[in-house]
């Protein structure tokens, strides 16, 4: 019986999905992923409430639901510590200091030359596991969770930014040096936008990388209060119902703040032909 | 690495070892002037500046104290030893590899239906992009604990989870590559009425390999990321996340430091060998070197 139904709203989900896709852009065009995945949610919850699985295994969306609802002031309050405080925080700190650096690099090219090997070597590390040092080092509370996101997305931001400012084309810097610029104006005028596409490439990275820092610092002690902390909690207390709750908080945090910063982009360099398609 | 940027790099790294050892001073100072204190005793300040660099539960131990502890417990020690950071790594680097296979076999499976399948792409992709949004690495202690349920070797869960990351970076790097053929050669292997089979191996595959290889590379990096990570909300026994953890429990900061450093050579390796592949291939193919 189960078997047959999920096999109908299989079928069902897949004949929709093959005729919304010749849909292209406006709102219908959200048709054919946005059938997908209720496709997927609906075999979801047909295949655990008929096949019994035990909650341990995997709950179904609508306990998952319920759960939301019914502990939804939790949810905040793990929200506003680990990413209002944390994550906010620790990304404003290490992208700013990591442009920062670019821009003193720019400066002085042995310095530049110095640290770009260094910066994508450290891109290959799993610079995560800095966690326990800096929990040692900052306390439980989110100040160490905020410097273990730093540490994260320093690298990334300084990478990219100096990669960017040096992007600006030859024609262009020669024509500034024509005119007589100054360091200060080439900077501003020319070299600054014409980084802006490598250093919001820098800023999307790091926004999916700087909630994961946060919430696998929590791993490492946390107070008991926090999204990491309360995953690692409940899953331990097999309340697998919690756990996906939270992971779905992260998840619309995560693509929203993603989602936030490729509208600043779009606003920020309308005129990159990647944009105005 | 080009020539001209060696000096530069020789002489960052070393004050950046500099700036560490400084550092380690000034963060042990406290620390020690308390314990000889609390002894009784006045040292001096060279023998304060030797006690700093030589305590053994530092909060920044310095970079000598990790090399003679990386050595300690990779050559000195049998392998067989709990305490062996070669155990431990070993364990770590097969669930990172076991997952890096499953995922780079995915990704590819993914990119290649992508690519020949429109419908696939239109329903599929912007799914596959929101499957990254989601903090996957937070995803570990449901996958660990659902899994472990099923009673699979510990191996496979971790590297489900390397596999999760592994994934995205694969499938992202091989759409694009291979698209990536120009239409003239397309159109060329069109003149010689090249069946799809035949496009797709001789000139799609060929074309997809530098995005494939930078794929790769992003993609190993983030499977060892993930065996460490899967390692941590368990208490797992061994492997190099379960030593950060145990270190960060007893405060043996050394240690946490030296897993630490293990898991990056760890990475940088890995990420080498990919390149010396990618240099290979590319030369059994065919091109031209630069």
């Amino acid at each position: 019986m189960t078997g047959v139904l999920a096999l109908l709203v299989a079928l069902v989900g897949a004949l929709v999905v093959q005729r919304s896709s010749r849909f292209e852009g406006g709102v219908l065009g959200l048709l054919a992923p946005l059938a997908f995945g209720a496709t997927l949610l609906a075999l979801w919850e047909i295949l655990v409430v008929g096949y019994e699985v035990p909650m341990v295994l995997l709950p179904a969306p609508t306990a998952i639901a319920n759960r939301m609802a019914a502990s939804a002031h939790i949810l905040a309050q793990d929200f506003a510590q680990t990413f209002l405080k944390a994550v906010l925080a620790g990304y404003i700190i290490g992208c700013g200091a990591g442009f920062a650096l670019a821009l003193i690099a720019d400066r002085v090219p042995f310095l530049r030359q110095g640290l770009l090997p260094i910066g994508n070597l450290v891109a290959a590390l799993p610079v995560i596991g800095i966690a326990p040092v800096m929990v040692m080092w900052f306390g439980f509370d989110w100040q160490s969770k905020a410097a273990v996101v730093v540490a994260m997305t320093f690298f990334p931001m300084l990478v990219n930014t100096v990669t960017g400012l040096a992007a600006a084309g030859r024609i262009e810097s020669d024509l500034m040096r024509s005119y007589a610029a100054t360091h200060r104006q080439t900077l501003f005028l020319l070299r600054l936008p014409a980084a802006l596409p490598f250093i919001f490439t820098g800023l999307k990275v790091n926004a999916p990388l700087a909630l994961i820092g946060a919430i696998v610092a929590e791993f490492f002690g946390s107070p008991t209060i926090g999204m990491g902390f309360r995953i690692a909690t409940e899953a331990a207390r097999l309340a697998l119902d919690m756990v996906w709750a939270e992971i779905i908080v992260a998840a619309v945090a995560g693509s929203a703040f993603y989602g936030l910063v490729v509208l600043a982009e779009r606003a920020a360099t309308f005129w990159h032909p990647s944009i105005r398609g | 690495m080009k020539a001209s940027a060696a000096l530069p790099v020789a002489v960052v790294s070393a004050s950046l070892i500099a700036f560490w050892y400084v550092a380690a001073i000034g963060l042990n100072w406290q620390v020690v002037a308390d314990m000889q204190a609390r002894a009784g005793a006045a040292p001096g300040f060279g023998e304060m500046l030797s006690l700093t660099l030589s305590h053994n539960r530092p909060l920044l131990p310095a970079p000598h104290q990790i090399l003679v502890e990386l050595w300690d417990t990779t050559v000195v020690l049998p392998v067989t030893s709990r305490r062996s950071l070669v155990h431990h790594a070993w364990i770590t680097l097969s669930a990172a590899l076991t997952g890096f296979a499953m995922g780079t076999a995915l990704g590819i499976v993914l990119a290649v239906a992508i690519v020949h399948l429109r419908a696939l792409e239109r329903s599929l992709m912007p799914w596959i992009i929101a499957s990254q949004a989601v903090p996957v690495l937070a995803l570990a202690p449901i996958v660990i604990v659902a899994l472990g349920a099923l009673n699979l070797p510990d191996l496979l869960p971790k590297a489900i989870i390397s596999a999760y990351l592994c994934f995205f970076p694969v499938t992202i790097g091989m759409v694009k590559g291979l698209a990536a053929p120009d239409r003239l050669s397309l159109d060329l292997l069109r003149t010689y009425s090249a069946t799809r089979a035949q496009v797709f191996w001789a000139l799609r595959v060929p074309t997809s390999l530098p995005y494939l290889f930078a794929g790769l590379k992003v993609a190993v990096a983030a499977a060892v990321v993930g065996a460490i990570v899967a390692e941590l909300p368990t208490g797992a026994q061994a492997g190099l996340g379960a030593r950060l953890l145990a270190g960060s429990y007893f405060g043996q900061t050394i240690q946490i430091w030296s897993a630490l450093a293990a898991a990056a050579i760890v990475s940088a390796s890995l990420v080498g060998l990919l390149g010396v592949t990618e240099r290979v291939v590319a030369q059994r193919l065919g091109a031209r070197a630069g």
